[in-house]
């Protein structure tokens, strides 16, 4: 008993991304196995260190895309055999973060937990993040948003949406979230105000690729008017991010 | 995986040895897709399912031989409609190949 089972089980239990491995066929002991974690460091062996590190590449793709397949891999030496490798990958629940408590931030809260997100809601005004105003809120967070973020663990599923509309808490939190590799980045602001915002970002040393990572104006164009229409558009486009149907250059 | 959790922690805790036979290829149509489990514990309990039922006599009793040598076996079950008239197989006519191993790890 070498406790992969314990570590899969608690992974599972506490929602963390996690993926296993475990060898089908072509070696003498079918059965091997190995987890993997998010960050690609590893917790047992497939037999071999080239296969383990050929593994561990797919493995934390697997975790992103909910993957369960089978892989072929072969070895160099000493035999050329090809080694099936089933791989099973877990990905924590999609989370979407919301920097900024104010009146758009109540109805997305909503649809997000319909739509089976974690939400955290974050704002520095202790005044807006209430549990009265946000029931649903898997986390209410009253700090500086850029402090939390940069602590907290940033993955591709999670999302973020900017809705302070104050600079002096959207820039330092935009430059922590495009530091990172997370997945969508929205920030709430009209046309004029998102470039200018783009502008400052990149005096304090962001780069183009950096900045074409923000949604902003933020939201598909539904024509949405009221707080509820724009948390509509927002959500929409998270969704579609999330299902690769837009990218930075298509808007 | 999470599904048949808490049975096997059930039968864990109790002291019975677990087999785990997973669903690792499917060809065609399948009634459940790579990932699905099913959990045998040593006294023939179940949870989980690999194909809905059509299968999953043979999976137990593989999964009772697993539980017994320890060593894991990979199943292929409907090879082909004709064959599936013939033998255990799935309704639908796909191929699914089963890993079932015992919780020793």
């Amino acid at each position: 008993m070498s406790g992969l089972y314990e570590e899969l089980k608690n992974r599972l239990e506490q929602e963390h991304g996690i993926a296993i491995a475990t060898v089908i066929r072509g070696v003498e002991q079918p059965g091997a196995r190995m987890l993997i974690y998010p960050d690609a460091t590893t917790h047992g062996t497939l037999g071999s260190p080239e296969l383990d590190q050929q593994v561990t590449s797919d493995a934390t793709q697997a975790i992103w895309t909910s993957g369960a397949a089978l892989h072929q891999y072969s070895l160099a030496q000493p035999d050329a055999r090809t080694i099936e490798v089933f791989i099973e990958g877990f990905p924590p629940p999609p989370e979407l973060i919301i920097v900024g408590a104010g009146h758009i931030a109540i109805p997305l809260t909503t649809f997000a937990k319909t739509l089976n997100y974690r939400v955290v809601v974050i704002d520095a005004r202790a005044a807006f993040a209430t549990p009265e105003r946000f029931p649903h809120a898997d986390e209410l967070i009253v700090a500086w948003p850029d402090e939390i973020l940069s602590q907290r663990p940033i993955y591709p599923s999670t999302a973020v949406a900017v809705l302070t509309h104050d600079p002096k808490f959207d820039e330092p939190t935009l430059k922590v979230l495009l530091e990172r590799h997370g997945g969508y980045v929205g920030a709430i602001g009209s046309r004029k105000t998102s470039t200018e915002r783009g502008e400052r970002l990149k005096m304090q040393g962001l780069t183009d690729e950096q900045l074409q990572r923000i949604y902003g104006p933020i939201g598909l164009d539904i024509g949405a008017t009221s707080p509820e229409e724009i948390a509509l558009s927002i959500i929409t486009q998270i969704v579609a991010y999330r299902h690769g149907k837009i990218g930075p250059q298509q808007r | 995986m999470r599904d048949v959790l808490p049975d096997i922690e059930k039968w864990r805790s109790q002291g019975d040895q677990v087999a785990i036979a997973t669903v690792v290829s499917m060809v065609g149509s399948a009634p459940r897709q790579p990932g699905a489990k099913l959990a045998v514990s040593e006294k023939g309990e179940l949870s989980g399912s690999v194909s809905g039922g059509c299968v999953e006599p043979a999976v137990v009793q593989a999964a009772m031989e697993v539980i017994k040598n320890g060593q894991p076996q990979l199943l292929e079950f409907g090879i082909s409609e004709a064959d599936n008239i013939e033998k255990i197989g799935l309704a639908c006519g796909g191929t699914i190949q089963v890993f079932v191993e015992r919780l020793d790890w």
